[in-house]
């Protein structure tokens, strides 16, 4: 590492670099994945929970019964279960979801866009208005502002999600009637698009049917300025107190100094610096949301991933859980790979 | 004397806390033209506080009075914000005291030298590019290619210290403010970095303010010595006399300082008399 630096990154150090770096990303990726399908496979068989029974129900014969268990592999010692599992899942079959019958990849493929979609738009829309606001606190401490700035971070932590939620649709929806109810589209646009990516906002737009676009922004707009405001209230608050300690370091007088405007002296200087910290909280906040907000799911309807992982859990459609617990944990390790570059272009001294 | 380059008389800061007000400089006043001027005092006496009075970069909830405060004939309390920015890094400038803080770790020293040249010069990216290599070398960098592409923390104090000089002499200041420019760096790297902070003020015949609590490296420095102590000016004497210093705080911190001469054993301290601070 130090020795690419010396020599000006020369090519052959930097593609060993690089290489190492992939295969180093490579393993824990996979190490990650193992032990998370490890913990969430054991944990799935050991809860005294029968999804024969869930499939065949109470009431079925002892022959169905023990059919439907073979047929399951669910007579095969568990470690067995756990290896025929592992070899399926390495090719893309994490099996069928009990509830909905159809794989859990289809499942996966038909929810997870819609949460991502929603995710996406809410860190956008936090981080967006969550920065600005929290440099301005900082830089106007103890003004209107900035009391103001902590009084939104503060009302984001303490209001329960759901509440908000239901709130606004009363209002803009109910009783102002500025957006449509809950959904993605409107069903008399559903079937103007051909699903490609099912992030609906993307397949209407690329395939031009902008009536269908607009539709399904007047639907995301609600719940992912929901989502956009939680956000918000952890980021402004994060970036405030990370401004306020990079406003106070010596670089920002000398910068001062040199006779550069304030602007030039916040953002250009204080707030580079203090980017490097708010990727890390940035990633971590999408993160979350792209877990699937059950709650905010639940309320606009939102066929996104936390509501599938919910109804399967509760249940007991352990395929469907697994599934969803890798994809999740697969975008938390992809984003914390994302986060881990960001940092090395933000801040030189992590090269 | 020629025409006075900064003129401060009755120069306040207070500091309005919550537990009361607190006056960190009380009422200090001098003139300076195109000479060395060394304000020494130990930490707390308020000679950071007036060099960053002057420069308008008191931090907040300070408050700053003076009965006049101006920098060649402009008066600075009454200066236009615009105003005064450009007197920032254009007319007078600072070197701070310790590099691994004062430069922006996140941008290359070239970066910062330029961006400090394009405050107050409009030119071309190609031409502040090669003002601020001239000036790498000014500070007798070996390799000013080089050091114009690193980060600060790729640079040793020394270079870092040369580096904060390079950027706050690119635009060719009238007065610069030295705070306790070495007493972040190491002795033999210290006298280097003096001795081009030296040749570069005789050079340009800049005025200097060399804040230090180092007596002996400001009377040896500068041609004429502040003596600050809690807030006030306590004594102003020309360098070459401070042995006839009057006050009984310069001649305590005289008594102090071990010669190799006569070795005392123990060195003596300093009895502060509470009158001292009134």
């Amino acid at each position: 590492m130090a020795s690419s630096i010396a020599n000006g990154g020369g090519g052959h150090d930097a593609l060993r670099f690089y290489l190492t770096k992939t295969a180093q990303f490579v393993f824990v990726l996979a190490t990650t994945l193992l032990g998370l399908v490890a913990v969430t496979f054991f944990i799935g068989r050991i809860v005294p929970i029968d999804p024969v029974l869930a499939i065949v129900g109470d009431r079925a014969p002892p022959a169905v019964y023990a059919r439907v268990r073979q047929e399951l592999g669910l007579d095969l010692p568990l470690i067995q279960q756990f290896w025929i599992y592992l070899r399926k899942a390495v090719t893309g079959d994490f099996g069928n979801s009990v509830l909905t019958t159809n794989p859990v990849m289809t499942d996966i493929a038909n929810t997870f866009p819609a949460t991502f979609e929603l995710a996406t738009l809410g860190t956008l829309i936090g981080t967006l208005i969550g920065i600005p606001l929290g440099v301005l606190a900082a830089v106007k401490r103890g003004s209107l502002i900035d009391q103001f700035v902590r009084f939104i971070g503060l009302a984001g932590y303490s209001i329960p999600i759901f509440w908000l939620g239901l709130m606004s649709l009363l209002l803009f929806y109910a009783k102002l009637g500025w957006v449509p109810g809950p959904g993605r589209i409107d069903v008399t646009y559903s079937y103007l698009y051909t699903p490609v990516t099912n992030i609906v906002l993307l397949d209407t737009a690329m395939q031009g049917q902008w009536d269908a676009f607009w539709d399904a922004v007047s639907h995301i707009i609600l719940p992912a300025c929901l989502l956009g405001y939680f956000s918000l209230a952890y980021i402004s608050r994060m970036t405030r107190s990370f401004m306020l300690n990079e406003l106070a370091q010596e670089y920002v007088i000398a910068a001062r100094v040199k006779g550069l405007s304030e602007m030039r002296v916040i953002w250009r200087h204080a707030l580079r610096n203090a980017a490097v910290p708010l990727v890390t909280v940035i990633a971590l906040s999408y993160a979350n949301l792209l877990e699937g907000s059950v709650l905010t799911e639940t309320v606009f309807a939102w066929p996104g991933l936390g509501q599938y992982i919910t109804n399967s859990l509760q249940n007991a459609d352990m395929n469907a859980v697994l599934g969803g617990t890798l994809v999740i944990g697969t975008v938390f390790v992809l984003l914390n790979l994302v986060s881990d570059l960001l940092y090395r272009l933000l801040d030189p001294r992590t090269r | 004397m020629m025409k006075p380059l900064l003129e401060v008389e009755d120069l306040r800061v207070r500091f309005h806390l919550r537990t009361g007000t607190i006056e960190a400089v009380r009422g200090v006043s001098f003139q300076l033209g195109r000479e060395r001027l060394g304000i020494v005092g130990e930490s707390g006496s308020g000679k950071s506080q007036t060099g960053r009075a002057i420069l308008g970069l008191t931090p907040p909830p300070g408050e700053v009075t003076a009965k006049r405060l101006a920098f060649d004939g402009i008066d600075l309390q009454t200066a236009s914000k615009r105003t005064l920015r450009e007197m920032r890094g254009g007319r007078i400038s600072m070197v701070m005291q310790d590099p691994k803080y004062s430069l922006n770790p996140v941008m290359t020293i070239g970066e910062q030298i330029i961006e400090a040249y394009q405050a107050h010069a409009k030119t071309g990216r190609a031409e502040a590019r090669d003002k601020a290599l001239a000036m790498l070398e000014a500070v007798k960098m070996r390799d000013p290619q080089r050091v114009f592409s690193l980060y600060p923390h790729e640079v040793s104090g020394g270079m870092g210290q040369r580096a904060m000089i390079a950027m706050m002499l690119v635009t060719d200041p009238d007065l610069l403010i030295a705070d306790e420019p070495t007493s972040a760096l190491d002795v033999t790297v210290s006298m280097e970095v003096l001795r081009i902070l030296d040749e570069l003020v005789s050079e340009r015949g800049m005025g200097l303010i060399f804040i230090s609590h180092d007596l002996k490296l400001v009377s040896s420095f500068c041609d004429r010595v502040l003596v600050m102590y809690a807030g006030r000016v306590v004594e102003e004497l020309e360098a070459k006399n401070l042995r006839e210093a009057k006050h009984p705080y310069t001649q305590g911190l005289m008594r102090c300082l071990p010669t190799l001469a006569n070795d005392v054993h123990p060195l003596p301290t300093l009895n502060r008399d509470p009158s001292w601070a009134l």
